[in-house]
């Protein structure tokens, strides 16, 4: 049943270019993107239980690897969006290590720092050459996919979707294999797990690489879709998003990362009719409205979106 | 052909010449101007967003007033919280979906440099986008963006040639700002130093804007022995700097950037004492300034933000900032008169010749030169005495 | 040599705020066994409150006591209204919640009190103290203020009945309830002191770093540093780690890695820390009974 709606709503998410316009591809596309990101972060926080508040640096690991290697080097994305994610799945590995010996709040904390250090280290003089300092980098658009005869919006919206469609599968896969089951037991009941003989350090690690994995595979679709990188895009709101993302959408969920990123999309944008109430000052108050909305969902919807999503289908089933 | 075809047929033939006209004006109606902008409401930048609040207000008091031309001029002002992926998407809709004729005064290096492939590709001017970052002023690669500020680049141009020409033997000590306005700054000065006179930067250390402070980094300055302290920061930064070189008893030429030049941010903040002797480049008028309480273009401005914003905001340096461009912005809509194709706003935009607005120093006027987007070129410095600016020197051209 | 001395009192000077806050996140710590992530944006929000009643005319004195006051207020009614609902609930919940509240904060201050850079006076205005070159009278006094709030917790957790019952609420929080303690009042009581103390934190900053609505921002990811170097169970630690981080900072970032890489300097203490000696340079040792 649940395979039907997902498929369901990958065709519909596929002939969609067919009659949206360029700025509405451009938000469905960085909603995918966000999806992306969040799947990840979802197998790592929600999954496998490490609280992670710095995924925005693998973001931006992703998307300036990407970059450099496109504007520099000269590779094609379909290049250079892997490699700079294999360099993501490998600085997630290595974090993870550390984060073994941190548990719960200290591995937030780790992870906050890390968010907060990540734009300083992208505009560090010494990388400059490849970076473009503050400047950032233009990253030009990608040819039509496929030599196929569609235009830029419909393109990068496409190449979202695959890639999403192809990673979204690969985690369903992966969450309700052995290893899935492993990853949960680690985060209930890890000494159990321990003792039932799951090498939880392996997992915890290889973990964290997958899901920087995701996070750089999203980051490198971003630079192509926004055309743009620089130590700006990338600061600690963007990871205090993405865990708003997870916890609004659900946790543990994969229904949770595409919930979670409609929510972080669009909302914001929303939040301009308030200065109709509020008057002009009032352009700063979305950022109260997340706050509000990420304390009732914690009070009233543990679960997120999706958990509320699996009480309606249980209520409708039932009746 | 039957005669329902023959009617649809010849509405259409009656429509086409207006539809055609509206489609050469995106955004324009007989009777309305819609034009977009994305400020940092929210964010690191948020002190700026004022100037988007101004710039609203502005035209708000035009409309009531007639508008322009007899149109109505319809600013729609964006949050960007200075993200660029943020301010691509907010430009995409007022582009796409708002069908904005223009964009006016984007606010940020960053936004600016993100949104400006998307602009230049799809015909869009981005004017007076509102940064001095030398990247923006570019009309080779980039016909339609244009920049409002004075090029930070071009301002420390000044003041290498002030120095060499005043102090030859200097010793210069520059904190930046790790971004593209501390870079600019650096860029500048080697322009007119590099060479032969490198050697008079001894030492130069920037900083992030999430940093708590630099007293650090002023400290690290003081060591090197300069004489010359150049402050390339934004304002609660200068006035840190400026503080604590004087509480450190660094006896340096101290000079700061425009951006910075705010009395009542900067000066006060730090203290009036400490600040005795800091010099800058002018080109408008700072309303924390005493001396131009009688001045007829300054009583208009205190006078339009106690009516239309707050009094506080009178004395917002930023804001009136954003008041002056606005009036710039709306002298060049006036002079499109019925031609405001996105074209002809831009050809107008860039050609500039003598564009006075109330807000700027007497004699400064913006004016393009052909191989340049920049309009106000023209500086003059001043040196704080404890109380106000006294300007000193002719009006500059960089 | 000067130079270094500069370096280190402005080290000191700004280590003092950082104690402080970290002051605050370990009273928190002691009591919930949780990290306030929106510590920095109440303690901003309280200075805003200061900065609003010194605007309106008040003399320094009174309106840091009424802002210290409201501030215990506050965050007495935050713990009861808003953290007390998930004490119960997975750490992701609550850690989830401070940032909601970081949130609500920052957009509140901007909101009410506006965007624009401010200062804020100090009553420690005037020459240096004892003539000295190398900190200003309010850096002096920003170190005196620190040390004279840390005696004053330490005093209170060791010579009063109420810091008693709060340690032993937040040790063993079943056994306190069998003598009596009323632990659910004892968390909101830390609550109230950090948020207290935080307050003193913002306005001992406000007049170095200036007032805007990221204020204290820049400044939480150091005195997370502090009080993770510290040992975040300890309020000896938080002190002593918050004065170590701002000198470390300022001798590294001078001498040995360049000013550009400060951040990651504290990104390097706090992984490091935590991965080598996780509770601290003061810190106790947890081991948990399997």
């Amino acid at each position: 049943m649940a395979r039907l709606v997902w498929i369901a709503l990958f065709a519909l998410a596929a002939v969609a270019p067919f009659w949206l316009s360029g700025y509405h591809l451009y938000q469905f596309a960085q909603v995918m993107i966000y999806a992306i990101a969040l799947l990840g972060l979802n197998l790592l926080t929600g999954f496998n239980g490490q609280l992670s508040l710095g995924h925005g640096a693998f973001f931006a690991i992703g998307g300036y690897g990407a970059a450099i290697l496109i504007v520099k080097f000269g590779l094609p994305y379909y290049f250079a969006i892997p490699l700079a994610s294999v360099i993501c799945f490998i600085a997630g590995f290595l974090f993870g290590f550390p984060a073994l010996r941190l548990g719960g709040l200290y591995l937030a904390l780790a992870t906050f720092a890390l968010a907060v250090a990540a734009p300083q280290v992208l505009a560090f003089k010494g990388f400059d050459a490849y970076t473009g300092g503050s400047q950032g980098v233009q990253v030009p658009k990608p040819d039509a996919l496929f030599g196929l005869h569609m235009n830029v919006d419909q393109s990068v919206y496409w190449l979202c979707l695959i890639v999403a469609a192809l990673l979204f599968w690969l985690a369903a896969n992966l969450v309700h294999s052995r290893i899935g089951r492993a990853l949960i037991a680690i985060r209930d009941q890890p000494i159990a797990a321990e003792t039932m003989g799951v090498d939880a350090a392996l997992f915890k690690t290889i973990t964290f690489g997958i899901s920087a994995l995701y996070a750089g595979i999203a980051g490198g679709l971003d630079a192509v879709a926004v055309g743009f990188v620089s130590p700006e895009s990338f600061g600690l709101p963007l990871s205090l998003a993405f865990l708003v993302g997870i916890v609004i959408g659900g946790l543990a969920s994969l229904p949770g990362a595409v919930f979670g990123a409609l929510f972080i999309e669009f909302v914001p944008n929303y939040a301009d009719q308030l200065t109709v109430y509020f008057g002009e000052n009032a352009k700063a108050l979305p950022g109260a409205v997340y706050g509000v909305m990420l304390i009732l969902a914690m009070a009233l919807a543990p679960s997120g979106i999706a958990g509320l999503m699996r009480s309606l289908i249980r209520m409708l089933r039932r009746a | 052909m039957d005669r329902r075809h023959f009617l649809i047929s010849a509405a259409a033939l009656a429509l086409t010449p207006r539809l055609a006209r509206a489609a050469d004006m995106p955004g324009v109606t007989a009777t309305e101007i819609k034009i977009g902008q994305t400020m940092p409401y929210s964010g690191p930048a948020s002190a700026y967003g004022v100037i988007g609040r101004a710039e609203v207000a502005y035209f708000k008091m035009l409309n009531e007033k007639g508008g322009i031309n007899g149109r109505q001029i319809n600013l729609i002002s964006l949050d960007d919280g200075y993200s660029p992926p943020k301010a691509v998407e907010q430009v995409r809709r007022l582009v796409e979906q708002e069908q904005v004729a223009f964009l006016f005064q984007c606010l940020g290096t960053p936004s600016n440099l993100a949104i400006r492939q998307y602009c230049n590709e799809n015909k869009v001017p981005q004017i007076l986008a509102s940064s001095g970052s030398s990247a923006l002023d570019d009309p080779k690669n980039f016909p339609w963006t244009t920049p409002a500020n004075p090029i930070y680049r071009n301002e420390a141009r000044i003041y290498a040639k002030y120095l060499l020409k005043e102090k030859p033997d200097a010793k210069i000590a520059v904190l930046y700002q790790n971004d593209g306005l501390g870079k600019d700054y650096l860029l500048g000065l080697a322009d007119v130093l590099g060479g032969a006179h490198s050697d008079m930067i001894v030492k130069q250390v920037s900083y992030e804007v999430t940093e708590p402070t630099i007293d650090s980094q002023v400290t690290t300055l003081q060591g090197s022995g300069a004489d010359v302290f150049i402050i390339a920061a934004t304002p609660k930064f200068a006035a840190q700097a400026i503080r604590k070189s004087y509480d450190l008893g660094w006896n340096a030429t101290r000079i700061v950037s425009y951006v910075s030049l705010s009395i009542a941010a900067v000066m006060k903040a730090a203290g009036v004492e400490k600040s005795k002797g800091v010099i800058t480049a002018h080109f408008g008028k700072d309303p924390t300034d005493e001396r131009w309480k009688d001045d007829q273009g300054m009583r208009d401005w205190y006078a339009f933000a106690d009516n239309y914003m707050t009094h506080k905001d009178g004395l917002d340096s930023n804001a009136q900032y954003g008041y002056g461009n606005a009036i710039a912005m709306a002298a060049i809509l006036k002079s499109c008169g019925d031609d405001l194709s996105r074209a002809n706003i831009l050809a107008k935009a860039t050609n500039l010749s003598g564009l006075e607005t109330p807000v700027l120093l007497p004699g400064i006027r913006m004016t393009n030169k052909p191989d340049s987007y920049s309009a106000l070129r023209q500086m003059q410095l001043a040196q704080f005495d404890g109380v106000t600016w006294r300007l000193f020197g002719d009006l500059i051209e960089a | 040599m000067v130079e270094f001395l500069h370096q280190l009192s402005s080290g000191l000077a700004l280590g003092g705020v950082y104690a402080i806050t970290a002051l605050a996140l370990v009273m928190i710590f002691q009591a919930t066994q949780l990290v306030n992530f929106a510590q920095g944006e109440m303690a901003m929000f309280s200075t805003y409150v200061a900065w609003q009643l010194l605007q309106s005319g008040w003399s320094y004195w009174a309106a840091f006591a009424v802002t210290v006051v409201a501030s215990f207020l506050g965050g007495v009614l935050i713990e009861r209204v808003i953290v007390r609902p998930f004490a119960n609930a997975p750490v992701l919940a609550s850690v989830i919640v401070f940032i909601g509240l970081g949130f609500i904060f920052n957009a509140l201050a901007g909101f009410l009190f506006g965007f624009s850079v401010q200062s804020f006076d100090t009553p420690f205005d005037g020459r240096p103290w004892f003539g000295n070159k190398f900190m200003s009278a309010h850096e002096s006094g920003s170190v005196l203020v620190s040390l004279i709030v840390l005696a004053l917790v330490f005093a209170f957790f060791r010579f009063t009945p109420l810091g008693l019952a709060m340690r032993a609420a937040a040790q063993n929080p079943a056994s306190a309830r069998l003598v009596g303690v009323r632990v659910g009042w004892m968390l909101a009581l830390g609550w109230g002191l950090a948020a207290a103390i935080g307050a003193v934190a913002g306005m001992m900053a406000a007049p170095i770093v200036y007032l805007d609505p990221n204020m204290m921002s820049g400044l939480l990811l150091y005195a997370f540093a502090g009080a993770v170097l510290g040992g975040i169970d300890n309020p000896w630690g938080a002190v002593m780690g918050g004065y170590t981080v701002g000198i470390v900072e300022n001798l590294l970032g001078a001498y040995v890695v360049g000013q550009e890489v400060k951040l990651s300097v504290a990104l390097v203490i706090i992984v490091g820390v935590l991965v080598v000696r996780p509770q601290g340079l003061f810190g106790r040792r947890i081991v948990a009974r399997v």
